[in-house]
């Protein structure tokens, strides 16, 4: 028995590489709040690169709550679109030089979202990762936990509903 | 009051974040705080529509909560967000100012609780609505 060579590397993270750009790229806000992601496989991790635009209480000084939620649902939301079009990434359906000309498949749209401050947001940067606990074909719900210094040591979490797109064929 | 009221004002004029947003102070005062976000392309959560991101609308109703919170009067100082939930009812229309209006509904020594609308041209159909609970402190 035999299976198919394996891709090339570079062919693989290229690929995957260049389609996530794409999504994030795509996105003002997401330029605006500065926030990148690493990427390990499908798994992603953000970053919240700080900013003194970024501060809410300049006396502490601390993040601003409104950050802290927009990066979490950032996260929540690229999160769960790039585990819902992995598959139609990796198969080639979606040609991640189209994806980057802005021919993209319409965004999950969030529903609700919910915010936990569990400690003050310091002025530094913030990491945060998404779990998806359901991906429904109409219904997502996903927790999204941030960090600073010890990932044990959350700062924010959240969670919140999403409403996937239905005509996954159009663009 | 009058001195709370101005307090508060001063502070949500001094954040550095609801400046970068572009955020403006329309009113305040017991317990209730109006703020709108003027359109800016830079938060376009959906570049296909030109939908400002929710993110965005985010951090316009943390900050009009904390508004609402600052300026009751039985609010001794500043407040941090415990938390807040956002319910996002429709897209906001590109373009369009959005505004939110929060009220600090009850506040006991240690626990403010806070609702808020916020709303674009179109003020019959709300674009989200938000309520969170708010630390009390007695400084700033």
């Amino acid at each position: 028995m035999s299976r198919p060579r394996p891709e090339h590397i570079q062919v693989v993270k290229q690929r995957r590489d260049a389609a996530l750009n794409a999504l994030l790229d795509s996105v003002p806000y997401i330029q605006f709040l500065n926030v990148t992601f690493d990427r390990r496989g499908d798994e992603l991790t953000a970053q919240l690169n700080f900013s003194e635009k970024h501060i809410g209480n300049p006396f502490l000084p601390a993040i601003h709550g409104g950050v802290t939620a927009a990066f979490l649902e950032i996260t929540a939301m690229i999160s769960l679109n790039w585990s819902h079009l992995w598959e139609r990434i990796e198969s080639g359906a979606l040609d991640p030089e189209e994806m980057a000309k802005g021919i993209l498949p319409r965004q999950p749209k969030t529903i609700d979202f919910t915010v936990d401050y569990l400690r003050s947001g310091l002025p530094r940067d913030a990491y945060a990762r998404a779990t998806i606990s359901r991906a429904g074909r109409r219904y997502a719900s996903v927790h999204v936990e941030a960090w600073q210094d010890h990932k044990d040591k959350l700062f924010a979490q959240g969670s919140g509903h999403f409403l996937m797109p239905q005509d996954d064929d159009k663009s | 009051m009058a001195d709370k009221t101005k307090l508060a004002r001063q502070f949500i004029q001094a954040i550095p974040h609801a400046n970068e947003l572009g955020l403006v102070l329309e009113e305040i005062g017991d317990g209730v705080a109006r703020i709108s976000m003027p359109y800016d392309k830079k938060l376009v959560g959906d570049p296909k529509s030109g939908v400002v991101a929710g993110g965005a609308v985010s951090a316009l109703m943390d900050t009009c909560c904390g508004a609402a919170v600052m300026c009751h009067p039985d609010a001794p100082g500043g407040t941090a967000t415990i938390d807040l939930r956002i319910d996002y009812m429709r897209a906001a229309t590109p373009g369009q100012t959005i505004t939110t209006r929060a009220t600090c509904h009850h506040i006991t020594r240690n626990v403010a609780f806070v609702r808020a609308v916020a709303m674009d041209d179109d003020t019959d159909r709300p674009v989200a609505t938000a309520s969170g609970a708010f630390t009390v402190e007695n400084g700033f």
